[in-house]
């Protein structure tokens, strides 16, 4: 049980208190970016090349624009007369909005079509014609490293091939040197896939330009209004659209997972064409262009090594990674950090030698590398070391389990410096990893496992134990374009005792108008009920990054926290003044102050309040608001315990998960309900690259599954029901001691998965399967064990 | 996802359907449930200029056995099977079958005819009546006829239903006897298309031989397939596992299946093989209750 | 080239003038501007379309809405009614089955209509039942909670724990 220090009236943290956002949801009144609606709303589908690379012959809009109600083509050549046809990407490279002369992947926008209807804009879009002069295309990333590969970059200046950048972090010399004299090293290829956030909302835009006001104001499915604004800014500053003529408003987004986060060139086109025509512009994508041309996440091709006693003691890992950016580097990563925080992967370990090296490439594939729902490349770095793991304890001969818990980094081991360079908080991986194991009978189903193996059938468990870092963070370290990676939050109290609360930070589904109000509730004792809190409008919310990386309740919920304190601060000098005595005999309950040893005479916070509005001391600035921007002193570490039990039918390789129990420690939890509906999310989140999910192309550069009805996202039947639970290790650098939980199911589940179906058909001979492990691939790796007989 | 224009009629008739048929020609597409040809439609792989909605026409809805034959109304919904009585009792491969298709809100509009007369070998229907030993009564402008349904499924897409027809009813023999059904098919996730499926049907006398079976494949082949050498082996035997492997040995080596994401050939051959015997067992213990 | 239909939406009469490709889910967002109902994906696979058509659950980007002449339409607006929410309503807050709320009224249409014809439904019959329904945020758990929570509701029996259960 939680034990919270609010009455359940005041609902501060660790009540679960239902959600304030449900009433509009559950009543069809969300606000989603396709239900705004403007006068003189014109609408724009998007031309795509059926291409992986060609050049642009020519394009013919005639019959297009023969169409009655179809207003305009835009291309590539009339942005360029605006310089507008190109965009910087948040990693500091260059994306085209609309090409002038070559396409670079299959589904690139090649012209954009306006219509007065959004069938007509279809239309448009179908009657366009194209002359295309196809090429052959980079697919292999491997390959694109070849001498004589085509340079796809020839549009950078002085470019000779299609590597984008290299990087490396750790000891490489003391780690080839723990390498050489290692009892056990296990080494294995593997590729974390190219998925896509698949939020069940698309991405999109209305922009609206005032011609006489010269303001913009761009609705817009974005995860990052401010820093959204500010790219604006600087994309079409030459223009005249400068920074305080731009209004993002960030409605309610329909899950974003890291893939709203980035510049689509959908939405340039809206802005550039409405700054154009005056008139507002709606661009909706429909699902098979968001699967096909919005940032792909992952596709990380990774050798990784362990290095160990023959006793089980991990000594050192080394993993070296080839990153498929596709076209171009547009991940969303902070600036100073190619590879976001893969890093972390040294795990839950407790060992010192560790070498990492990255190398980028360009490949005629759709552009990105967002953070999907994964504080920057944390799940591919859990996927290697939570796989090598399990690899090395089958090396050894020990229980997984068993050996997780003698290399685990200790409880009063913490502060821990990592051999990449992290100080993990805290955290406390045994006690997790035991209660994980006690809910789910960890020895009694190693007994089951046994009989069933006996009888032909095929039970494997499957554990992944693993550290997270959230929380981006430092301003010393963490930039986005510069832009520092603090966030904030503004705290309005109006004289009655009820307040409005805004932040720099956008919900997509997390229950930030629940959980931040909590927050404050939790500081200044008003009820959470009255707490009003807002986000996502740039014109009245504080500066901040957004909302990504789990980095909301670290930044922005200690923002809120602090703003809290400092009107809890003036609240104190204010009840000193009523009450009529010093600052020092007050002591704070929740909701009020009270003279020590008197607690009959006492002021309610409504009441300072009011105070604040009409009787506040002299010499006091009047009013009772406080912002804050908060900068993190470190991140934060969040880390869980997970175990699954899958059964593999040993005719149809069919595999059920039977059971998941997942335990994680977030620190302190502001909302048990909505901490476990996040874990749920994420959990299915992580089912779905594990077993079902990865974009496949073919050698020309098709894709192969761009619709649902191929991208196979899990549904209430392929999800099991989740089992889940927490320890407690509060982030001792934090206002709230929280951590961040958002993303450590998608996280940890993954090599959780493969762990257990691995471990299903180790005795026939498996040591490690690809994802998504599906019955298809699980047939063809027992036929290569020779358990399925091979027929050609 | 936006569909071509064309033109829509409602016919209340068939006979006014029929005619809408003869006056718009080639370019006239039927509306049955919809949830094949509209998501085509909205893709742009199938732009007819004339649509001929047949949901208001009367009559075409039912499940009744008559005359020894179960008898289900073309335009029938998927739903309105699985929830049948007649079909709960006797002939539960249409409860494991309409299980697998799709989603409840498509088997809400998804008719059964409509899943024949599409013609795609990746739909369950076609195994399931073709181990039923299934007739199609297709009507047109000179009255009805009947097709069996061997002779039924003619290509990709491509049906015995000629232009100006519309299939009205589907036949299957009546269960009788110590009968029992079965269907599976391998997907990748509810709802999908089959990475292999299978249909069977046994008869058995009191005595425990084979006198009648079915088995039908589902989407590895280009037409829906009867897997004959499986059946005959199965007729006239006493269903023992020797048995039984040789009918699903047959299958998987009979079928043509093609390599796709769902698996390659040797993939999909080995789960034809696997759950050929699944579902022949099935059947069985169906048969013997 | 157009038809003259009109709609019945949560009993009330909506006449317009469409072309025949229009897509029932289009006439009930923008010419009814009843905007609670959702388009997810182009290929019937979400379901965040789901409306019921004469008490059916229905994908509205798979119907035209010349289909649906002279149909009662029930959208997720329709669902309240002047005593309060509906129990599907209720059941969804109070379980904490939405996250984002995008998939939110199609798998509460999808629900009201599974409760109808199964009002006691069993893990299995609700996962099987809403697998028409694609949901990205909640991992599911929540949704089968509260179509489970809905059910003893609108029975009249004793109503299961809102709280978070843990291990």
């Amino acid at each position: 049980m939680i034990k919270c220090k609010t009455s359940k009236e005041i609902g501060g943290m660790g009540h679960s208190k239902k959600r304030k956002e449900d009433a509009r949801f559950i009543q069809g009144k969300g606000n989603y970016v396709d239900d705004v609606k403007l006068p003189g709303m014109l609408y724009m589908d998007i031309v795509r090349s059926p291409y992986a690379y060609a050049k642009i012959k020519s394009i013919d809009a005639t019959a297009a624009l023969a169409i009655p109600g179809v207003v305009a083509v835009v291309t590539g050549k009339d942005l360029e007369k605006y310089g507008l046809h190109w965009m910087p990407t948040l990693m500091s490279d260059t994306q085209m909005v609309l090409p002038t002369d070559t396409v670079m992947y299959q589904a690139q926008e090649v012209a954009a079509v306006i219509a007065t209807s959004r069938y007509l804009a279809r239309d448009g879009k179908e009657a366009v014609m194209v002359d295309y002069e196809p090429m052959k295309p980079v697919m292999d990333p491997f390959k694109a490293l070849d001498e004589d590969a085509p340079v796809l970059r020839s549009d950078q200046e002085g470019k000779t091939d299609n590597h984008i950048w290299h990087w490396e972090v750790g000891d490489k010399e003391k780690t080839a040197n723990v390498f050489d004299n290692a009892d056990v090293v296990v080494k294995q290829q593997m590729h974390i896939p190219r998925i896509h956030v698949a939020s069940i909302e698309t991405c999109g835009c209305v922009a609206s330009y005032d011609k006489v006001t010269n303001h913009l104001t761009m609705y817009m499915t974005t995860q990052a209004p401010h820093a959204i604004r500010t790219v604006i800014a600087l994309v079409a500053g030459h223009v005249g659209l400068t920074e305080e003529k731009i209004r993002v408003i960030s409605p309610d987004i329909g899950g974003g997972f890291g893939g709203k986060v980035p510049v689509y060139p959908g939405y340039v086109i809206a802005i550039a064409v409405s700054f154009l025509t005056g008139a507002p512009i709606k661009w909706i994508e429909d699902r098979s262009e968001n699967l096909q041309a919005d940032s792909f996440a992952r596709d990380y091709h990774i050798t990784a090594e362990m290095a160990g006693t023959k006793d089980g003691k991990i000594q050192a890992t080394r993993f070296k990674v080839l990153a498929d950016h596709g076209y171009t580097d547009a991940s969303a990563n902070p600036s100073k950090f190619p590879t976001g925080l893969f890093s972390i992967g040294t795990g839950s370990y407790d060992y010192g030698a560790a070498y990492m090296e990255a190398d980028a490439v360009y490949t005629n594939k759709p552009p990105g590398g967002v953070a999907y729902r994964c504080s920057f490349r944390v799940t591919e770095a859990v996927h290697a070391i939570e796989r090598m793991t399990d690899m090395f304890a089958k090396k050894v001969g020990k229980d997984p389990a068993q050996l997780r818990m003698e290399n685990f980094i200790k409880k009063e081991d913490f502060p821990w410096a990592s051999p990449t360079g992290w100080s993990y908080d805290s955290g406390d991986y045994h006690a997790g990893l035991q209660k994980a194991m006690d809910a789910i009978d960890y020895h009694g189903l190693r007994k089951e496992q046994i009989e069933m193996r006996a009888e032909g059938k095929f039970l494997g468990i499957g554990i992944s134990t693993f550290t997270e870092v959230v929380g981006a963070g430092p301003s010393q370290d963490f930039d986005i374009l510069g832009i520092k990676m603090f966030d904030s939050a503004e705290i309005r109290v109006h004289p009655t005792g009820k307040a409005i609360a805004r932040f720099g930070t956008k919900s997509q589904g997390q229950g930030h108008e629940t959980t931040y109000a909590q927050i404050i509730a939790e500081e200044l004792g008003i009820p959470m009920e009255h707490i009003q809190i807002e986000e996502g409008d740039t014109d009245t919310a504080p500066y901040g990054l957004g909302t990504y990386a789990s980095r909301s309740t670290p930044t922005a919920g200690a923002a809120a926290a602090m703003a809290a304190r400092k009107l809890r601060d003036k609240a104190k000098k204010i009840a000193a003044h009523l009450l009529e005595v010093s600052e020092q005999d007050l002591e704070w309950e929740p909701g009020k102050f009270f003279v020590k040893g008197a607690p009959e005479k006492s002021k309610t916070i409504q009441e300072i309040v009011f105070a604040a509005y009409t009787n506040h001391p002299e010499g006091m600035e009047g009013g009772f608001e406080a912002t804050h921007y908060y900068d993190p002193p470190n991140l934060t570490f969040p880390s869980g315990a997970y175990i699954c039990v899958v059964e593999v039918d040993a005719e149809t390789c069919d595999i059920k998960v039977r059971r998941f129990v997942a335990i994680d420690d977030c620190g302190n939890i502001i909302n048990p309900m909505i901490v476990q509906g996040q874990v749920h999310g994420g959990l299915t989140q992580g089912i779905a690259p594990a077993m079902y999910e990865e974009l496949i192309y073919d050698d020309s550069g098709n894709i192969l599954n761009g619709t649902f009805m191929d991208y196979l996202v899990p549904t209430a039947v392929e999800s099991p029901s989740w089992e889940t639970g927490h320890t407690v290790t509060p982030a001792p650098h934090h206002p709230i001691g929280a951590k961040g939980v958002g993303e450590s199911p998608t996280v940890g589940a993954p090599p959780a998965i493969v762990n257990a179906i691995v471990d299903a058909v180790a005795h026939l001979g498996i040591k490690h399967l690809e994802i998504p492990v599906t019955p298809f691939k699980l047939f063809k790796e027992l036929q290569n064990v020779g358990y399925f007989k091979k027929t050609t | 996802m936006i569909a071509e224009n064309f033109n829509y009629d409602a016919p209340t008739s068939l006979d006014e359907a029929i005619a809408l048929l003869h006056e718009y020609g080639d370019d006239a597409k039927i509306l049955a449930g919809g949830h094949s040809l509209i998501p085509m439609m909205k893709l742009r792989f199938a732009s007819p200029t004339h649509l001929i909605d047949i949901n208001n026409i009367p009559g075409l809805s039912y499940v009744k056995e008559e005359d020894g034959y179960l008898k289900i109304g073309a335009m029938t919904k998927e739903v309105e099977v699985e929830e049948s009585e007649i079909i709960h009792a006797k002939y539960q491969i249409f409860m494991d079958a309409t299980k697998l298709i799709a989603d409840p809100q498509v088997r809400n509009f998804g008719t059964l005819g409509g899943n024949l007369a599409h013609g795609d070998a990746a739909n369950d229907h076609p195994a399931v009546m073709i181990a039923l030993g299934a007739d199609v009564e297709i009507t047109g402008k000179d009255g009805k006829r009947t097709v069996g349904i061997d002779d039924f499924f003619q290509g990709f897409y491509t049906t015995a239903v000629e232009h100006g027809e519309v299939l009205t009813e589907i036949r299957i023999p009546a269960a009788s006897g110590n009968y029992g059904s079965a269907y599976h098919k391998a997907e990748r996730k509810v709802g999908d298309y089959a990475t292999a499926g299978v249909a069977a049907m046994i008869q058995m006398d009191d005595q425990g031989r084979c006198t009648k079976a079915g088995i039908g494949l589902t989407n590895v082949s280009p037409l829906p397939l009867r897997a004959s050498r499986s059946e005959e082996v199965l007729i006239g035997s006493d269903l023992s596992e020797a048995v039984i492997a040789q009918a699903a040995q047959y299958a998987s080596e009979d079928c043509s299946p093609s390599e796709d994401l769902r698996g390659n050939v040797e993939y999909k051959r080995h789960l034809v093989s696997v759950i050929t015997k699944r579902m022949i067992n099935k059947a069985i213990s169906r048969a013997k209750k | 080239m157009t038809k003259k239909i009109t709609l019945k939406i949560n009993g009330a009469e909506h006449t317009m003038e469409v072309e025949p490709r229009m897509l029932l889910i289009h006439a009930i967002r923008e010419n009814a501007s009843l905007t609670g109902s959702h388009i997810g994906c182009d290929t019937s696979s979400c379901g965040a379309c789901t409306v019921l058509i004469d008490g059916k659950s229905a994908k509205s980007c798979t119907i035209l809405a010349v289909q649906a002449q002279g149909k009662e339409i029930a959208t997720v607006e329709g669902l309240a009614t002047a005593e309060g929410l509906h129990p599907i309503q209720e059941g969804f807050h109070l379980n904490h089955a939405l996250h984002c709320g995008f998939c939110t009224p199609g798998l509460m249409m999808r629900a009201v209509e599974l409760l109808e014809k199964n009002p006691n439904p069993t893990e299995d019959e609700i996962r099987w039942g809403i697998s028409g329904n694609l949901c990205r945020c909640t991992g599911y758990n929540n949704i089968v909670s509260a179509i489970q929570w809905t059910s003893a509701k609108m029975q009249g029996k004793e109503l299961p724990s809102t709280e978070p259960k843990f291990v």
